[in-house]
């Protein structure tokens, strides 16, 4: 009841001023924050039935926060209106929730629950509100309910919600950083999610959050590059910038070899005429080693595509594009944005100082750029000052000897301005354009002594100043203005304009012989009141007179020191005390003394005039450290380019996009199989394994057909990056003729060994030989391959696919799996028609190599290939004596067994040692435990003597390693035989990144946590042998021990291994870091304890044998 | 990235703050009252402040500092642009930014804020979405609101956030369906005391306003008399555009916005095509050792097109030793303030027969040196259907509609940044 009078009086005051406006009413705040009984009044209206009164009363609660004043008493009546009907009151109350949440937490939490509601709402708007206030409030108890309406909400249907959820993500960051790990992943998510509505905030949380993760952004790249016209304007800002920070790890500078890049092509010219020289060797050789720079594709692209959105209504989106032309584009392109930046200078005086400021940069480095545009710097007199500066310091930088006569006609209106801040900052441009210029160098002098006759003292005092620096540059033929400036003394006031001119005539007084005296006579007189600045240059102008002119200034001099002894400033004491024992000989005096004129006389250099903007462009441009020529908190250094291109395959994108990769990627792979089939060919049979060349040609094709360049060997991963860089050109004219300076190249490289030794130690010798010739069998066949493929239509992949097929020597049988496999990564086990050891390694090999395309450390690539090299162990089934002359023995061939995944398949060879013809070879009566399975190989109904048949049977072990029992008939005769799995044979290997590995072993390490420690984390110290000392050797060990994959791992002495168990597919981690010497630690982190434990034991075993 | 607001009148009261994060302290802005008050002149501030923990990053617009404090590092221009969208957005809703109208509303400002930014990062900038999320005050509206007690928030949830096309609301209906084009293009030039052109540029706009029922796809080919497509420097386009067509075609495609927007923007450069139509004669001196000086300006049309130049107004600054103007105008009216030293003269529209002249006698202060420099004049003006560059609009076409809809173009040049030396 007492609420109705109260709300009576309170419409009738906002009624009298029209509208609720309770901000605007004087008394309101003042008010509030001292009379209780008001804010009784609000907390009454708030509890009242009535929406219109608690509308009314948070406004006026609204418009006392907006005014700064504390209104938190008042939060428990306003938290009770949360779940309120009404929507505007609903507002009113989450923004005074938001704004006190963080002081009152206790009571924050009874909201909590409304928002969890609307967290499920049907809405998306209201779902996405919920998790938006939810998020902004500042209340560390709920960041588990903040982290989880995260997660859901990434994974929402609605991209608005998702949207939210990516704005949410930077705020749990700060409340809590521990939640770090949890919300990379959610990042992770978000930034593959391809609506335009959610690039820009994710990636605002991205640079927030864990900008250092540019790993992350490997496989959104080209989806984020193309999306970015569409996205809206602020969240373009943010993704330019993280492209250009990107773009600076990945590619490589395009201005590095420009000049080379004309000096190399001359010296192919001249090579092709005389081949045979050895000058040409070794031209040639330097030839090699700069190749020209042909720009990434993917570089090319973020150009093309953020170049049109310099065109955009939004200054900082313009300003985000022109600084990432200015630092990724190659030089001729980056004059494009100087337009636009001019266009900015329209803009709102913030705008035109921002711009200006970084013109000022960009014009020190890239002068041409803006010179056509040198009439929009003009300075008009109602510019603010600070932009005037700014722009005479843009003229100052793009004066040359063509424009300097039209700049200094425009500098001197700007002398005679009103503003005198702007006149000493022209003074000083015109010093140091007479610096850089030296033509004008004594025009600007003469300039600027007209100016020393100038009424007001502020501009004869920066001439002073200047001409100084400008004298010291020529001083002999210009004692005529030193004499000139000495007379000034008598006038001038400026301190600095007075201690510029003492240190002139001290410095140059032989020039001015007669002055000097008379100078420091009266300078003499008025010492003590002149400035401690003044000071100290009379003492100087004293000590230099002393020393060349004693006999007439001997005794000013010691006047001065005397005056300066008893100065109240301790710096000139000293400086007096120190020039006294210097200059005047006395037996105490030490060596110096003697070396006292050249001391003081001294050639000195002349001062150098530069712009404070110089090497400004260390920051990345556009940025407030630029602006504040500091590093700001949260600055994210602008790495240098690359020496080396990284790995351009990471930003290859998944499976189903491989049907369309792009031109480029189909022609390197088409130049790339001839080469290794002509080197299969010759290369065949030597000293290593047999299996090895051909596995590395499978590699090869298979990695080109994805685009990777993680191939076997260091020198493929050379000749293949010069293949791409040498293809990438889309214009087909040009690679041709590259192709044909390649064949050059390659014969000439084929006849100069020498050549060889640029490549990398590590590969093999072997290989050395073989390259050169397969480098030009391959150039030859390249050059062919290339005007075929040109002619054949640019989608026909597996048109060239099966062509580059035909050429391998021996049409191996899997070429007709191998082509579906290249599209399909399902289908891609070939059915065993005759599986021979190494074609099961090479196909795992080749899942080894698919995986690895999200490799970016390729020196990873051997070690991916070796294991399969001697890791099939053969076990004995059946020996000859027990089975009577039939001996069957078996191996674990590490594939997939057709038809179910958890299954081993089990290879097994059985030969026929007797005399006799052995029929009807099968499996019967399996006893197996419980939930084991067994699936028989086909009946193999004659076996001649002698003769060896091999067949493939499979057993799901059920992740045991109990022995699987069963019988092997003939029609004679049962043998009972038993195959029990090494433990490290029941899984099948797994490919991820180091964060995914990471990842997942932290999430089996928390796992444990529940439990007991150890469960599901292994860990043993191990002694190496001698022989696992190399990385080859020590993967190789593991490999052959355990069925599993190489995880690439960026520490040099640790190796990662993952896998999943066959049957139930539980991850098996195994980290294996070396320590000092021998010593090592295994780590292997299972879910099944009991798989862990033995695999420990097993692997211990075969690392120490 | 934003991390609060404060908006400070000239006086230097804090008459709003609104924080994102957690609460800044108003004391954060003695930081910027210090600056200010180094910089003498409110333009002078610098728009970028370092202090110890914070970063202030501020604009003036309309005789109020929005001063923004900002933690870590985060390009400049987008918080100064953000600002600026902020006071656009004021004025768009409350007809004027000025610091009555933001304390009359402060409960919609406060709303509008709190739509704009989520945690710093802009979220609905788009002043169609935040009209549908906020609804303007009208003045209709507040007394139905005060009788009924319902709200300014819009109870219908947005969606032209899940547009793809956010400039358009969705489901707009307008009685008559129009579209206007204005072709307003401005002159920014430098005249030297000789009266030859230093620099001189066209800075073209389309502004467009329509009221469009339904979307409506519109096809705009630009013709130029000068048959030179170069000629148009620098084009920005509003984010509606089709670029592709554009660029292959020279024609705008689009689907308009509703209610005003800038459609293009361009700029024509090349100093020879810039027709300036005024001519300024000037004889303004200051005598040495006496108290006075003499003022005599005329101005007259110049290559019009047969146009006439209207609603000319000079203003010049005059030096600070000037203590008063007595002057006598052939047209129009001066103004002379003592106390910035700005003389404005409204002159209105100019005569070929008669020109406006301006002559007279400038006091100055007894004593001081005679100012050396004198005055640049600066002179604003436009002419009615003419555009400068000789730009056309060819024709408008329309597509995907069935009747007629009232469309015109009007065209407009006005002096822009028009700045004579003396």
């Amino acid at each position: 009841m007492a609420a109705s009078p109260a709300y009576g009086e309170e419409k009738g005051g906002s009624s009298s001023l029209g509208e609720p406006e309770y901000g605007h009413d004087p008394a309101s705040g003042g008010i509030f924050s001292s009379d209780y009984k008001r804010h009784d009044d609000l907390k009454e209206m708030l509890d009242s039935n009535k929406d219109s009164l608690k509308l009314e009363a948070m406004k006026r609660i609204v418009a006392m926060i907006a005014r700064g004043k504390n209104a938190s008493d008042l939060f428990p009546a306003v938290v009770k209106n949360v779940a309120c009907k009404n929507i505007e009151v609903k507002k009113l109350v989450y923004v005074y929730l938001v704004r006190y949440a963080e002081e009152q937490q206790d009571l924050a939490l009874l909201s909590i629950s409304t928002f969890q509601r609307g967290l499920k709402d049907p809405n998306q708007l209201i779902r996405a509100s919920a998790l938006r206030v939810l998020s902004s409030i500042r209340v560390p108890i709920i960041v588990p309910i903040m982290m989880l309406a995260i997660k859901e909400a990434a994974s929402d249907m609605s991209p608005y919600v998702r949207k939210t959820a990516a704005h949410a993500i930077p705020k749990l960051y700060s409340l809590d950083s521990d939640q770090k790990d949890q919300l990379i992943e959610v990042i992770e998510k978000l930034l593959a999610d391809k609506t335009t509505l959610v690039a820009g905030s994710v990636v605002m949380a991205f640079e927030e959050v864990c900008p250092e993760r540019i790993d992350l952004i490997h496989k959104n790249y080209r989806k984020l590059c193309n999306l970015l016209i569409d996205v809206e304007e602020w969240g373009q800002v943010v993704i330019i910038n993280m492209l250009t920070r990107y773009a600076r790890t990945q590619f490589l500078s395009p201005n590095q070899n420009e000049s080379l890049l004309e000096e190399s092509t001359e010296k192919a010219f001249y090579g092709s005429e005389e081949e045979d020289t050895k000058d040409t060797k070794a031209e040639a050789a330097s030839l090699a080693k700069r190749k020209p720079y042909v720009m990434d594709p993917d570089h090319r692209l973020l150009l093309r595509n953020t170049k049109p959105l310099l065109q955009s209504r939004n200054a900082a989106v313009v300003m985000a594009v022109a600084q990432l032309y200015f630092h990724l584009a190659p030089k001729a392109e980056v004059g494009v944005i100087a337009k636009a930046l001019v266009r900015l200078l329209r803009s709102h005086s913030e705008v035109q100082y921002v711009v200006l400021q970084n013109v000022a940069t960009m014009s020190i480095k890239r002068r041409g750029m803006f010179e056509p545009y040198l009439k929009s710097f003009y300075i008009r007199s109602t510019d603010p000052t600070q932009i005037k500066i700014l722009k005479l310091e843009v003229l100052t930088n793009l004066a040359n000897e063509t424009n300097i006569s039209t700049i200094l006609r425009e500098f001197q209106t700007y002398i005679r301005s009103m503003d005198k801040d702007f006149v000493a900052a022209t003074i000083q441009a015109i010093g140091r354009c007479a610096t850089n210029i030296g033509k004008v160098r004594d025009t600007c002098l003469n300039g600027l002594v007209q100016l020393l006759s100038n009424r007001d003292e502020l501009v004869v005092a920066e001439s002073v100043v200047v001409i100084k620096k400008l004298l010291q540059m020529q001083p002999a033929q210009h004692s005529e203005i030193i004499k000139h400036m000495a007379k000034l003394t008598d006038n001038i006031q400026v301190p600095m304009a007075r201690a510029s001119i003492l240190w002139l005539i001290g410095e140059y007084c032989e020039h001015v012989p007669k002055i000097a005296p008379d100078v420091l006579r009266k300078m003499a007189k008025s010492f003590t009141n002149e400035e401690d600045i003044v000071k100290l240059q009379v003492i100087n102008l004293a000590a230099k007179l002393y020393l060349t002119n004693s006999k007439q200034s001997k005794l000013l001099t010691q006047y001065i020191l005397n005056l300066a002894k008893y100065d109240q400033n301790y710096d000139i004491r000293d400086r007096a005390r120190f020039i006294r024992q210097l200059i005047v000989p006395t037996e105490k005096s030490g060596a110096l003394n003697k070396y006292a004129k050249k001391l003081f006389l001294a050639q000195k250099p002349a001062p150098i005039l530069e712009s404070s903007f110089k090497d400004r462009d260390h920051f990345q441009l556009g940025s407030l450290s630029h602006l504040l020529n500091a590093k700001a908190v949260g600055y994210q250094e602008l790495p240098d380019w690359p020496d080396e291109a990284p790995d351009p395959s990471v930003r290859n994108v998944e499976v189903p996009e491989w049907t369309k990769c792009t031109s480029r990627e189909k022609r390197k792979e088409k130049v790339e199989k001839p080469f290794y089939s002509d080197s299969e060919g010759e290369s065949g049979p030597t000293e290593s394994a047999d299996s090895e060349p051909e596995s590395v040609s499978e590699e090869s094709s298979s990695s080109s057909s994805s685009g990777s360049s993680s191939s076997g060997s260091e020198e493929e991963e050379e000749e293949e990056e010069e293949e791409g860089s040498g293809e990438q050109s889309e214009d087909k004219e040009e690679e041709q003729k590259r192709s044909k300076r390649k064949e050059k190249e390659g014969s000439r490289k084929a006849g100069s060994p020498s050549e060889e030794e640029e490549e990398e130690e590590g590969a093999k010798k072997e290989k050395k030989a073989v390259a050169p010739q397969g480098r030009k069998g391959h150039a030859e066949t390249s050059s062919e391959e290339a005007s075929a493929s040109e002619s054949s239509s640019s989608g026909s992949d597996s048109g060239s696919e099966a062509e580059a097929k035909r050429k391998k020597a021996p049409p191996s049988s899997r070429a007709g799996p191998k082509e579906i496999s290249l599209l399909d990564l399902d289908d891609f086990t070939p059915p065993p028609p005759q599986p021979v050891p190494s074609s099961s390694i090479i196909s795992s090999s080749l899942v080894t190599d698919l995986e690895g395309l999200t490799l970016t450390d390729t020196s990873l690539a051997p070690a991916l290939l070796s294991p399969a090299f001697g890791a099939v162990r053969t076990y004995e089934l059946l020996h000859r004596m027990a089975g009577e002359g039939l001996s069957v023995e078996y191996c674990f061939s590490r594939r997939p067994f057709l038809g179910d995944p958890h299954m081993l398949a089990i290879q097994i060879q059985i030969s026929n040692n007797t005399d006799a013809e052995v029929k009807s070879l099968r499996v019967s009566e399996p006893k197996l435990l419980s939930g084991m399975r067994i699936q028989e190989f086909p009946e193999i109904e004659h076996l001649a003597p002698g003769d060896t048949a091999s067949v493939v049977m499979g057993i799901d072990f059920c992740d045991s390693t109990q022995a699987a029992n069963f019988q092997l008939c003939t029609h004679t005769r049962h043998f009972y035989v038993s195959i029990q799995p090494p433990v490290g044979e029941l899984m099948a290997p797994v490919f991820m990144s180091e964060n995914e590995f990471k990842k997942e072993q932290e999430h089996l390490a928390r796992l444990g946590e529940g439990k007991l420690t150890g469960m599901s984390e292994i860990t043993e110290k191990l002694t190496l042998t001698e022989k696992c000392q190399s990385d080859h050797a020590i993967v190789q060990q593991v490999t052959s021990a355990a069925n599993v994959g190489r995880v690439p791992c960026g520490a040099d002495n640790e190796y990662r291994f993952a896998a999943k168990t066959v049957t139930s597919g539980s991850l098996v981690l195994i980290t294996l870091e070396r320590r000092e010497g021998t010593a090592a630690q295994l780590t292997v982190n299972s879910e099944k304890m009991v798989i862990g434990t033995m695999l420990v034991k097993d692997i211990v075993q075969a690392l120490a044998q | 990235m934003i991390h609060s607001l404060f908006l400070i009148n000239c006086s230097g009261d804090i008459f709003l703050e609104k924080h994102w994060k957690s609460v800044v302290s108003q004391s954060v802005c003695d930081y910027f009252f210090e600056a200010q008050e180094k910089a003498i002149d409110v333009e002078n501030v610098p728009p970028v402040i370092s202090t110890p923990h914070h970063y202030l990053i501020s604009i003036y617009r309309d005789k109020i500092f929005f001063v923004s404090v900002i933690q870590t590092e985060v390009p400049p221009l987008f918080v100064i642009e953000f600002l600026h969208r902020v006071a656009d957005t004021f004025q768009d809703y409350f007809g004027e930014c000025s610091e009555t109208a933001i304390k009359d509303n402060v409960v919609i400002v406060y709303e509008l804020l709190e739509e704009m930014l989520d945690n710093g990062f802009p979220l609905a900038t788009e002043s169609n979405i935040l009209k549908e999320l906020i609804k303007p005050p009208t003045i209709l509206r507040s007394v139905v609101n005060s009788i009924t007690g319902s709200s300014n928030v819009g109870d219908t949830l947005p969606t032209g956030q899940l547009s793809n096309i956010p400039w358009r609301r969705a489901g707009v209906k307008y009685t008559n369906n129009e579209a206007y084009f204005d072709v307003v293009e401005e002159i920014d030039a430098i005249i030297d005391k000789s009266g030859s052109t230093v620099f001189a540029e066209i800075q073209g706009l389309h502004v467009a306003s329509s009221n469009r029922s339904d979307l409506m796809r519109f096809h705009l080919p630009l013709c130029h008399y000068l048959q030179n497509p170069r000629l148009l420097d620098d084009v920005s386009f509003h984010p509606c555009i089709r670029f592709k067509r554009w660029e292959s075609e020279r024609v705008l495609s689009f689907i308009p916005p509703d209610g005003n927007f800038r459609l293009i923007s361009y700029r024509v450069s090349s100093q020879n095509l810039v027709a300036i139509p005024v001519y300024v004669k000037h004889m303004i001196s200051f005598k040495e050792n006496s108290s006075s000086g003499r003022f005599d300006v005329t101005i007259g049309p110049k290559q019009n097109m047969g146009k006439t130049v209207e609603g000319v107004v000079m203003t010049v600054h005059m030096p600070k030793a000037v203590l008063n103007m007595n002057l006598t105008a052939t047209q129009g009216s001066y103004t002379f303030d003592p106390v910035t030293k700005v003389l404005t003269w409204d002159v209105g529209k100019i005569t070929p027969q008669k020109l406006p002249n301006l002559k007279g006698i400038v006091n100055l202060q007894s004593g001081a040196p005679k100012p050396e420099e004198n005055p640049s004049l600066n002179i604003q003006f436009k002419i009615q259907q003419l555009a400068i560059s000789g730009l056309k609009v060819n024709r408008l076409d329309m597509y995907g509609e069935k009747y007629k809809p009232f469309k015109g173009v009007k065209y407009i040049t006005k002096a822009g940044k028009f700045q004579v030396r003396t």
